[in-house]
């Protein structure tokens, strides 16, 4: 096992999925020649023809509602969003049609499709170029939200949201794609949807994270081994169906917790982990709960000063870890 | 309605200083452009958006407008923004993200026009939201009976979008004052122009809106520019929008993120050299008397030089104040 780039996690998976099974194509702006902006469907086109991966017309709205289509008649199709940022002319194909086809038609239809998006900042990228835009989406059930932050769970859960019978949301850190990096295990090796992964064992707190401030809370947690604090970390990988049973389970074991996420703040996922935490382990808390994420302002700023004020990094992390520990 | 191509324009109404004042338009943009390129590839800015190759069309269709018509450009339209009034200096500023820079106080990528002073309308990045508020600007204008136009620019892939097609059917069944400009460079950052639609002009279009759809040679500043005078003066009349599609090249890739060797030849690049619409300018202005060659080599010393001050000035200038960020949320 050679060590990877994330990036390449999802390339791997969409081209062993299109590999194994016919039915799956890929859609989405530059995804072809272009191998998309971002290079996660390089080869792709070359290996399995212009039919089966599709450069779209620009608009969101169709890729996905085309999508459902696909799903509708036997394909299992992956729509790209170029940028999270842009999914929102499809907010209506996704919440209104793909989320409660099953339901509404009790269930006589159902649309095995994944979406996926980059989303996330630190990358210069301005208000519309840096959103998460995951909380959104995690409000709306018959989606599941997946969001990787290793090149292993990249393909992996990628692997599993393609082989899953419900749509689901992708997410991928666009700052993760070339700068985490990790063992890939060969072949076809799936990661389910729906369990947290417990990054490291800890017992004075337990940091909740997911994405890139998962990367980042592991980088924090070694800083603060060194000054003799002990921080689980726990990257929650999916965001809908949560995982309660395992921040519940890392909360009885270190009675603190700390949140974090660069979605802003008010009604992000922070919000539901804490009120997970609430209502299941109040009693366990020797402190109270602490959510670390962006500012509630509209967008990340393109200027470099107030991009970084932006962001959580592992000193952030590792701050607001001492103190929560000093109360 | 009208479904026309323009042919060729060698002359116009307009005299040999606005033809000179124009061609130092065109040259601002491209050098500016250029130097900005530079910028990125030395790693000193982090992203740039080339407007290379359409200059003739950009300085064009705002020439042909006035002062008090809005603007809703896009992002590759530095060539607009140039003939507007704004300076090297801004451009800079805006590509640095320092707060001094007048379309966001540095908030904003590069290319996210915004301008009160000069009617220009703050731009975000997903495609074509701003085709939509044209309408309702227009709108607005037309029912306090305001003498004035919306224009408003898009690529031809943009032209993809569910917006656009909303608003053309929104202004011409209130034949409402706006200029719809495609920008039309052949490529929607990898895609063809065949992958973003079955007909050979965008501009065919405007037909099922029953609106006027013009198709013109957007390396030929006159062309673009009598264009505009002439669906300017259509929508003023109260004879409603107009589709107006100026074909060229995008010369460069999409962005300095991109890499167009993946999806296009080079002899197709170097093949559309040979049309460059600053080249073409310069030799109209040659060739008719504006310009010597000497002036016209003062002249393009003269916009070097502002572009090097401009780089200058960006680089000293400050970063807004961190705790800026926190403003302007809401009205308090
Ligand atoms: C809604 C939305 N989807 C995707 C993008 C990413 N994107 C930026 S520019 C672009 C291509 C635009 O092509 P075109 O309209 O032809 O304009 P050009 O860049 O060629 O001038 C794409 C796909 C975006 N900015 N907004
Ligand atoms: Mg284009």
């Amino acid at each position: 096992m050679a060590v990877r780039n994330l990036i390449d996690g999802i390339r791997e998976a969409m081209h062993e999925e299109m590999a194994r099974d016919e039915r799956v194509v890929l859609l989405g702006e530059d995804v072809g020649k272009r191998g998309g902006v971002f290079r996660a469907s390089e080869g792709l086109v070359d290996a399995f023809g212009e039919q089966r991966v599709i450069d779209a017309p620009l608009g969101e709205s169709g890729i996905v509602g085309v999508a459902i289509g696909m799903a509708l008649n036997g394909l299992v199709p992956i729509a790209e969003i170029q940028f999270a940022d842009f999914i929102h002319p499809a907010f209506n194909q996704i919440v209104s049609e793909a989320a409660k086809i099953r339901y509404r038609s009790d269930n006589d239809f159902h649309v095995p499709m994944v979406i996926r998006a980059p989303f996330g900042g630190g990358v210069h990228g301005g208000l519309y170029h840096s959103q998460s835009v995951e909380a959104f989406f995690m409000h709306v059930p018959g989606l599941k939200v997946v969001i990787p932050s290793t090149p292993a769970d990249a393909k992996g859960l990628l692997k599993s949201a393609i082989r899953d019978e419900d749509p689901v949301v992708f997410f991928e850190h666009k700052r993760s794609y070339r700068l985490v990096r990790g063992e890939i295990p060969d072949g076809d090796v799936t990661v389910p949807i729906g369990k947290a992964r417990l990054v490291r064992e800890g017992k004075d707190l337990s940091i909740f994270a997911y994405g890139l401030m998962a990367f980042h809370a592991e980088q924090a947690a070694e800083t603060l081994a060194k000054e003799g604090i002990s921080a689980e970390v726990i990257d929650l990988r999916t965001l809908l169906p949560l995982d309660r049973e395992a921040i519940l389970a890392s909360v009885a074991r270190t009675h603190r917790a700390l949140i974090v996420h660069e979605a802003n703040h008010t009604m992000g996922a922070g919000a539901e982990v804490a009120a997970t935490i609430a209502e299941g382990a109040l009693y366990e808390l020797d402190a109270p709960i602490r959510r670390l994420t962006g500012p509630d302002i509209p967008a990340m700023p393109f200027n470099t000063p107030q991009e970084e004020h932006f962001m959580p990094n592992p000193e952030k992390i590792a701050q607001a870890a001492r103190e929560l520990l000093a109360l | 309605m009208a479904r026309t191509k323009e042919s060729p324009k060698t002359t116009s109404s307009l005299g040999p200083a606005e033809v000179r004042k124009t061609y130092r338009n065109m040259l601002l943009a491209r050098t500016i452009d250029e130097r900005m390129w530079t910028l990125n590839r030395a790693g000193k800015a982090p992203f740039v958006i080339p407007c290379r190759g359409q200059e003739a069309a950009q300085v064009g269709w705002a020439a042909g407008l006035r002062p008090t018509d809005y603007f809703l450009p896009y992002y590759r339209d530095l060539g607009v923004m140039v003939t507007l009034g704004y300076s090297a200096r801004q451009a800079f500023l805006s590509l640095l993200g320092k707060g001094e820079d007048v379309t966001s106080g540095g908030r904003q990528m590069p290319g996210h026009y915004g301008w009160p002073d000069r009617h220009v309308i703050t731009g975000s990045s997903p495609v074509t939201t701003q085709v939509l508020h044209a309408v309702g600007i227009a709108y607005a204008s037309h029912l306090r009976g305001e003498d004035t136009v919306a224009a408003t620019s898009l690529g031809e892939g943009s032209t993809s979008q569910g917006d656009f097609h909303e608003a053309m059917n929104w202004a011409s069944i209130y034949k409402l004052p706006v200029l719809f400009v495609v920008e039309n460079n052949g490529y929607a950052i990898s895609s063809p122009q065949s992958k973003e639609m079955a007909v050979q002009d965008a501009a065919e279009r405007a037909l099922g809106y029953g609106m006027a759809g013009v198709t013109v040679d957007g390396t030929d500043f006159f062309a673009c520019y009598e264009a505009t005078l002439q669906a300017a003066e259509r929508a003023r009349r109260g004879d409603g929008p107009t589709l107006l599609e100026f074909k060229m090249y995008r010369l460069l890739p999409h962005s300095s993120d991109d890499d167009d060797r993946t999806y296009r030849s080079r002899e197709e690049v170097e093949a559309w050299k040979e049309r460059d619409p600053i080249l073409r300018m310069q030799k109209h202005v040659l060739d008719a008397g504006v310009l010597t060659a000497e002036e016209n080599e003062a002249l393009r010393a003269e916009v070097q030089a502002e572009v090097d001050d401009a780089i200058a000035y960006a680089e000293a200038a400050p970063y807004p104040p961190v705790e800026d960020m926190f403003t302007h949320v809401y009205a308090d």
